[in-house]
């Protein structure tokens, strides 16, 4: 059985409602979204906590009360939402291969649009040393069986990496009853937003121990404690600063892998630095129909930008199923000097709307000023007081800057 | 009392110093008047939102937060009602758990039960 529909949206989270919502609104009605899970809403459903919403909808929304939002647009335009459906094939002439209860489907889609999100990088790809006892978890597993399924996971915890999802958890645990003994950052600096280090570590006086990582993990049935260990500025364990805590569980936060075999067995060419695919400033990616938006393409900071990504990948998506085609030659663009990536990789040189580059900064600086140049001409500059990793910086180039500029260079500079 | 304070009202973090004065709040190390405000509201009345969840009486659970943000030296006294505490299926949004709990409700965040 083969069904066709105009726009195929694989994830039905944050990025893949906000897609199927505004590619509806854009004229092309008829659009599917497929989901694993058993209701909309992808992660945001395990994140409990508050800070959601406020650049989006103007006010400070719970996780859920997020989704819900989309997930009710969505409803009330009709789209159809395919849930405990899981893709497993993706073709790059756009034939989507989905399993659910009911067997096997196939879809043939006008238009593809990728918003699956990530996974967390797990203990084996940290390569951390040990023995191997129950009791670690990667912080969104602790999350989703804290805030989901009711269950707790430990009572006294250290948490690898201060992510935001590390952080989150950190205070969650210690709400729940749990003592944090402390949370470890291999870097010198927290990848976690300033607000959560004030938050959810700050507030519950949870220590932060930056160039720290875990060296080996103790215990045999249960975890019964972590060495830890600081790192010079190579990252390389300093033989002498091992010390030990006891503790019952171990939180990895550590990155986000988007997850994109779908993409990979579709010939989707990736960005090395992003995990995502690379695309345009409609968020096409290299193969001409297929989209990408949300976390799938970059870990974001905020679903708030999610939202706003996913937005532009749905009016593109209905663009294409229309016919209507972006105009001028495409024009690459690089992350230079202090600048780790640059997200779209390409503009087509006709844009006609201001098109919004993304990037995240090598390491923390102060006094700078993010430039884009074409050649020696300055299209688009801003200073910034202070840029971290953490969290991702963006320039505006207006449409008249993009006439006659060949490719296009960002970097990082002082002030 | 001086106390060290890393503001959270934009992107910058600043750090800050902030003492109250018997001639009023005295703040350094801000870069904004918003700085200020945040610094003095944190010494004097410091308040959070808090999420938690709620058991369901018929198995399950719901997650909930505080209508409006409670005095942060109550948050380990309100985890302690939350921990005892039951809703009943069908939950909606916004439906009300608990009332008037340190001056404010605790509401469900998200839908449960069988109209979800």
């Amino acid at each position: 059985m083969c069904e066709k529909h105009d726009i195929v949206i694989i994830g039905g989270g944050p990025a893949g409602l906000a897609a199927a919502v505004a590619a509806y609104d854009a004229g092309v009605t008829d659009v599917v979204v497929i989901d694993r899970e058993e209701a909309p809403g992808g992660v945001l459903r395990q994140c409990i906590h508050n800070g959601f919403g406020l650049h989006k909808l103007g006010r400070e929304l719970t996780g859920p009360e997020y989704a819900a939002v989309y997930a009710k647009e969505a409803a009330r335009r009709g789209i159809r939402i395919l849930r405990e459906t899981m893709v497993t094939a993706l073709s790059p002439d756009r034939v989507v291969t989905a399993c659910s209860r009911e067997g096997i489907l196939k879809i043939e889609a006008g238009a593809v649009i990728l918003a699956m999100g990530c996974r967390e990088r797990s203990r084996g790809a940290l390569n951390i040393s040990g023995t191997r006892p129950a009791g670690i978890f990667s912080a969104g597993t602790a999350q989703r069986l804290i805030n989901c399924e009711g269950y707790m996971v430990g009572k006294k915890a250290v948490i690898l990496g201060s992510g935001d999802i590390g952080l989150i958890m950190a205070r969650r645990m210690t709400l729940e009853g749990a003592k944090v003994e402390a949370v470890c950052e291999l870097m010198p600096y927290s990848g976690g937003l300033t607000r959560n280090i004030v938050q959810c570590l700050e507030d519950f006086d949870i220590p932060l121990y930056l160039s720290t990582t875990v060296a080996e993990i103790h215990g045999r049935q249960r975890l019964e404690g972590v060495t830890l260990i600081s790192v010079d500025e190579n990252r390389r364990p300093i033989p002498g600063t091992e010390r030990y805590i006891g503790c019952d569980t171990l939180l990895l936060s550590c990155g986000l892998i988007p997850e994109n075999e779908l993409s990979l067995g579709a010939g989707i060419p990736l960005d090395g630095i992003t995990g995502g695919a690379l695309v345009d400033e409609r968020r096409e990616t290299e193969i001409p129909g297929i989209f990408a938006c949300g976390n799938v393409l970059q870990v974001h900071d905020l679903v708030d930008y999610v939202s706003d990504e996913a937005e532009l990948a749905g009016r593109s998506a209905a663009d294409f199923v229309r016919g209507i085609s972006p105009a001028g030659k495409t024009l690459p663009v690089f992350a230079e000097k202090g600048v780790r990536y640059c997200l779209p990789q390409r503009i087509h040189a006709g844009a006609s709307a201001p098109v919004e580059l993304y990037m995240r900064v090598a390491q923390p600086r102060e006094r700078v000023k993010i430039v884009a140049r074409s050649g020696e001409r300055i299209l688009a500059e801003v200073s910034r007081r202070r840029v971290a990793p953490g969290e991702m910086e963006k320039i505006t180039l207006k449409p008249d800057a993009l006439c006659g500029a060949e490719e296009i260079c960002v970097s990082l500079e002082d002030l | 009392m001086k106390k060290e304070i890393t503001c959270i009202v934009c992107p910058m973090g600043c750090r800050m110093t902030a003492e109250i004065c018997p001639d009023g709040p005295k703040v350094t190390g801000n870069t904004c008047r918003r700085g200020v405000d945040y610094a003095v509201a944190e010494l004097t009345a410091p308040t959070r939102t808090v999420t938690s969840t709620v058991r369901l009486s018929g198995g399950g659970s719901v997650s909930v937060k505080t209508r409006e943000p409670i005095a942060k030296d109550k948050i380990f006294d309100l985890m302690r009602i939350l921990r005892t505490a039951t809703a009943d299926a069908p939950v909606r949004i916004g439906d009300m758990i608990l009332s008037d709990v340190f001056g404010t409700d605790i509401v469900a965040t998200a839908e449960a039960g069988k109209e979800a």
